[in-house]
Order: C-alpha cells, then structure tokens, then sequence
C-alpha cells in the first residue's frame, strides 16, 4: 500500500461516514507498530468500536494497548466534546438567567460547527504538545477537520481582538467563544497540518460515484489550506476473482469499475490503493492484519447461509402515505445513502397510484430525474443545483451586506458564508419557494433543513417571514410553517440510512436534531439492503449476514415505521426499474 | 468619556449571516460600531450566547431579561444605565453618547448610513 510507505508523524483518514476509515485507521496502526514504531491512535468515530477491537475499554485518555506492543490509542467522542464545551459557557449562568434564555443559547451552540470546533480543540494539544505525544513516532487519526474549520483559524481576523481581548466584537465566531488555548496554539496546529512533511492525508472512498465526487471537493479544499499531501484509498472493492457466477456481484463489480475509470480529474494524480473486499468480519486484530493485505490467509471459509428477510417494503409505506392525497414528504440523510433515488422511487409510487406528484431534487447528478420527466402523467420533475444556489445566495449577500466592510470585515463575512449552514439555508430558500404547491398535490423532496437550523431560523423570526411571504397569498390553512413541519398530516419526513453502523448512528443523531425541533421524524428507510436480495456470493451473504443487527436496530430502537429496499443489480433509473426498488428481491 | 455597553441577542454571529436573511441592522451597526470606536468611543459588545455571564453579572441587564425576555434584546446601556431597548441605535445616538463631535459624522455615503431610512 502506497499510503504506508515512508508516514510522517501525523497520519489523517477522511471520508464520509461507513466507508470505513476507522478500520483502516486501525490496520494502520497495527501495521506500523508491528514495524517497531511507537504509535498513537486517535478516533472520534462517535460508534468508535477500537476498544472492542482491542478487547480493552479505551475512552478520553491515552491508554495502551496490551494486545498490541508499541501501540496506544484515544478515543474522543466529538458529542460529549461539545457538550463539555457548551457547560462551559452556559455552566456558569443556569439558574442566575431564565430557563428560556439558557434553552436558547444551548441551542445557538447545538449546531455541526460547534461539534467540529469542539473535537478541533481536542486536536489542538495533540499536534501540538510536544510533552503529550513525545513518546510516539506517530499519531493516526480516523477523521479530519474541514476546510471551514481551519480557513477560520487561519483568518487573522478571526482573532482581531478576539481571543487577545477576550471581547466579541468579531464577527461569525460563534463556534469559537469556548475556545480555550492561546491563539499561538492553534497556529501551531494549522501550520503541523499544512506542512508535507509532517502531515499525510488519506482520503478514503467507496468505489461509487458520488461518494468520488465528494472525496474530489474535499480534496480541493483541503488542497486549498495547504494540506497538499494527499493520498487517495478505496476501500471494499469487489475482485473478479471473487464475483464467480453471481449475477448481483457481477453486476457490483462492474459498477465498481466503471466508477473507478470516471475517477474525477482531480484526484487522478494522488498516489492511489485499493483495499479488496474481504469477504470475513472486520472484528478482532486477526482479521484487521489481514484488511491491507491482498490475498489473505483466512482459513476455512464459512459460506453464510442465505438470508430471508421478511420486511415492510417500500410499496407498503408509500401505501399509507398516498392515504393523505397530497402533503410534503421530505427526505433525509447524510451523502451517499440514497436519498435522491428514495425520493424518486416514492414519487413514481406515488404517480403510478394516479395521484398528482412534484418531485424536486437537488442531487448534481440529474440523469436520475431527467430520465423521469415526462415519463409519467401526474408527475413533474425539478432540479435545484445547491453550488448554483449557494453561489447566487453568497453574491446577493457580499453585494447588498457586504459593501461598507472594510477588508478584514469583508474577508471575515465571506468566510462565514461558506459555512454549511449557508448551504443548507440556500437550498431551503430555494425548496420553500415549491412548498406551497403541498397543499394541492403530493411534493417530494430529496433534502430536508436539520432541525438546528429550523429552530435558529425560527428564533430569529426570519424564516417565518420568508416563508409566509412565500406561502401567504394562496390561503392555505396554517398558522406558522413551523407547525407545518412539525405537522405530520401535512409534512412527512423519511430518514433515509444504509444497514450499517456508523450510518445508522448517523441517522440516529438526526432523529435526535428533528426532535430538538418538534419534528418526528414518520418513518426510516433502509437502503441498498443486500439483505433484501437473493445473493450466492459468499463476499455479499457476509455483509447481508451483518446488516441483520442493523435492520434490527432501526426496527426495534429508532423506527416508528420503517421499509427495506433492496440493493438492485442495475443502476435504479426509469420508472421500471425505480417501481422495484420497492419491493423485496427475495 | 461615557462607557457604552450593547448586550446583543443570543445569535451565533454578530453580522447575521446565519439567518434566512442577513440582517441589513448588523451589518450597519457593526460598521457603527467601528467608527464610534475610530473616534474614541468606549463601547463593548455582549453576545448572549457567547458571554452569558455578562448578561447573569449585570443586575440591570438581568432584571431586564427576567421582565422582558431575550425577545426584547439588544439592551444598550450607557454608564450602566438603560438607553435604549429593542433596537440597534443609529449612528448619531452612538455619537451622542459617546460625546463625539457631530461634525465627525461623514456625510451621508448610502441611504441607510446613520439612521433607519430603509
């Protein structure tokens, strides 16, 4: 592997959730120290299982790992990190101000900088105390902060009388008024992560386009802020040596490939590895030695049995939804788990029952809607392009807000509007212009506000105007948009997840964000299920196998209703094939 | 010299951006606010949700948040005493407080510059 040859000190894993950065974080370590280097590893994996890996329990400290000479390891839970970071600026004044008050500002510092603020400050020591980490000639982390994060440390006005004066004159810097090191510190730690020679970063990835295309924006912005050593590693590549005469597994392989070859430009000339699927459990140090290596020695193989899964389909959700005539159904998850597919496939359901259906995505790639439009009656497609929108939504700020900003002020408020937040609220703005039509027919839409952000666009009173205006003039019955949403007669939201840990827990967390905002979220569903095929291959009855406990979890712990859609052999677009993801295939 | 303290609402920043809407008032008033300073003002900013404590540390302040709730924020107080609640104050008020030779005031360069036109 490309990536373990020649480390520097600090070695980071990036990738979005479950494409298994943790385990490779973890074969990492282990390859190194068994090498002689003294290595430590730190997660922030909120479903961190290196503790059972290790068959030790771990937590915020740096603990060695008996099993492993050479190596120790950290976990830092970025939620509790946050939650620290919140009791020490609300801590102080609970009781003295009204509860009312505190709510309010605990939820101002509830949001995804805060979080990533707060696990960067935990950082922070790591690469920069030489005391904590002298016995180790490398640190691993499984995560990276973004791009956001550091520009923001970088700003010299970020800081302008800031930190130094302790005052808060500046300007978006909510997420950094806990912080608690000396400016020099921080610096020190941008600059250990810009410098190649102390610095690797690997960029893990699936062998899926869109998952690609995200490993691309993230390169170019951390490429941006001087993280210039980059590597790039798809994990869970499918051999074909290891599809035998499997059509769904003939049918992943080649999907595989083909992402492989339409590799975006960007990321062409990083050095590059590939990690094959292994068709054992990624538990135990056993099996982590052998997931950097080719052909692994595993033994006697054990052929799963193939599963029979008995589960709600999709059919039988959209069923309940179309009772209501018409209504919002609004999809969400985190990137790569499908959404825009989930969104098409309920809308054609929807459609294919007769009733009317306005289906808006904002997926980038459009082949999947534009391959719909026209295809059915009763069912209009739309697009939304978040770049485009972001972009237009940060010029009409810079231009009409922007413009008596010295330099610094100026710089500062661009900074702040690339923010995800301002992402999200451009879209939205976008979205709510479509909403209104709700109250007609059926609109479907594949992305959906976090209830942070509702809730700081409802305290600010701004949405409500914005919406009202948008909805006032066509006498539809409601009194604030708020309680549309929150009203599940009339908004439905569908948290869309894969059967796999850290997505499930993922989704899990955005329940936990919509119920913050009064939102119930009405019903979970499970996407690109293995489980819900019929499958011969040993390398796919293994991860069906495993997505069991995951169906499980969502059923009996999160889901007040809940469908499995199964994995299709061919790519779900056209009515056809999108009218069988809602059935199982077994 | 009067002290001009500005207690803002809780808001993750002062400029605004993180609304549906960037407020047009913060954004004027932080601009405000760093030409009272250029000219010798004394004046600090107290975001709720960054510096609670001097919300919970000022009886004023505290009373105020008791009777009024945050709704009614910014509360402006010169020489620990109320001046002015429920709005951002212009240019020339801030001038006012702080003794600022009115002549220093530029001549108007939009039409939002110093007082609430729009």
């Amino acid at each position: 592997m490309k990536f373990l040859e020649q480390p520097p000190r600090f070695l980071f894993f990036t990738g979005k959730g479950g494409v298994g950065k943790t385990s490779i974080a973890c074969a990492t370590a282990i390859h190194l120290a068994s090498v002689g280097k003294r290595v430590l590893l730190v997660s922030t994996d909120p479903a961190s299982n290196v503790g059972q890996v290790f068959g030790i329990s771990i937590g915020n400290h740096i603990t060695a790992i008996p099993a492993v000479p050479n190596l120790a390891a950290l976990e830092i839970d970025p939620q509790a990190a946050a939650q620290v970071y919140r009791d020490r600026i609300v801590g102080p004044v609970r009781g003295i101000l009204p509860e009312a008050v505190v709510k309010g500002i605990e939820e101002q510092l509830s949001g995804a900088c805060t979080t990533e603020i707060a696990a960067f400050d935990e950082f922070t020591a790591l690469l920069t105390d030489t005391a904590l980490t002298k016995d180790y000639d490398h640190v691993i982390f499984d995560t990276a902060p973004t791009g956001h994060t550091i520009r923001l440390l970088q700003l010299p006005g970020a800081w302008s009388g800031f930190l130094e004066e302790g005052k808060g004159d500046a300007s978006c810097l909510g997420p950094l008024a806990g912080l608690e090191k000396q400016r020099e510190q921080y610096k020190d730690a941008v600059d250990a992560l810009a410098d190649s020679n102390r610095t690797r970063l690997i960029l893990v990835a699936r062998a899926q386009l869109s998952t690609l295309r995200e490993v691309a924006r993230t390169h170019d912005e951390l490429a941006g802020i001087g993280l210039k050593q980059q590597y790039l590693v798809i994990n869970g590549v499918l051999q074909s040596k290891d599809v035998l005469d499997d059509s769904l597994a003939a049918a992943i392989y080649q999907r595989e490939q083909q992402a492989i070859k339409a590799i975006p430009e960007v990321l062409k000339s990083l050095p590059y590895d590939e990690v094959s699927l292994k068709s054992f459990n990624l538990v135990g140090l056993d099996a982590l030695r052998q997931l950097l290596v080719d052909n692994p020695f595993i033994g006697n193989v054990h052929i799963d049995e193939a599963v029979k899964l008995n589960e709600p389909t999709l059919s039988q959700l959209v069923e309940s939804i179309a009772e209501d005539e018409h209504g919002l159904i609004m999809l969400m998850g985190k990137g790569g788990v499908g959404k825009t597919t989930i969104a098409a496939a309920v809308a054609v359901e929807l459609a294919h029952r007769g009733l009317a259906v306005h289906l808006t995505t904002s997926d980038p790639a459009a082949h999947l809607s534009e391959t719909l439009h026209g295809s059915l009656e009763n069912l209009t497609v739309s697009k939304i392009d978040p770049h485009e929108e972001t972009e237009r939504y940060r010029q009409h700020v810079l231009a009409t807000k922007g413009t008596k900003l010295d330099a610094q002020g100026r710089a500062l408020l661009e900074e702040d509007l690339r923010s995800p937040c301002t992402e999200e609220i451009a879209v939205f703005q976008a979205f709510s212009r479509i909403i209104k039509e709700a109250g007609k027919k059926f609109v479907v839409m594949d992305t959906a506000p976090t209830g942070h952000t509702l809730l700081l666009l409802d305290a600010t009173g701004a949405y409500h105007r914005e919406v009202t205006r948008q909805m006032g003039k066509t006498g539809m019955h409601y009194t604030t948009p708020m309680m549309q949403l929150q009203d599940s007669k009339r908004t439905k939201v569908l948290i869309i997840t894969l059967a796999e840990t850290t997505p499930v827990l993922e989704a899990a967390n955005l329940q936990e964000d919509l119920r913050r905002a009064g939102i119930e979220p009405w019903a979970w569903v499970v996407n690109n299920s293995i489980a819900a095929t019929s499958t011969n291959s040993p390398f796919l009855r293994r991860r069906a196998t495993n997505e069991l406990h995951e169906i499980e979890a969502v059923k009996n712990k999160y889901a007040k209703r809940y469908a499995v859609v199964p994995l299709l052999s061919e790519e779900p677009i056209g009515v056809k094939r999108l009218l069988a993801l809602s059935e199982l295939q077994n | 010299m009067k002290t001009i303290h500005v207690f803002d609402p809780a808001m993750c920043c002062s400029s605004g951006v993180c609304g549906t809407e960037v407020d047009q008032q913060l954004v004027s008033f932080s601009a405000d606010v760093d030409w009272a300073k250029q000219n010798g003002a004394k004046l600090e900013r107290f975001n709720l949700a960054q510096q609670p404590m001097e919300f919970a540390n000022n009886q004023v302040v505290r009373n105020f948040l008791e009777r009024s709730g945050q709704e009614a924020l910014p509360l402006i107080l010169v020489d620990g005493e109320v001046a002015l609640a429920g709005r951002y104050p212009s240019r020339s008020e801030l001038a006012r407080w702080a003794g600022i030779e009115q002549a220093a005031i530029p001549a108007s360069s939009g039409c939002c510059s110093g007082g609430k036109c729009c």
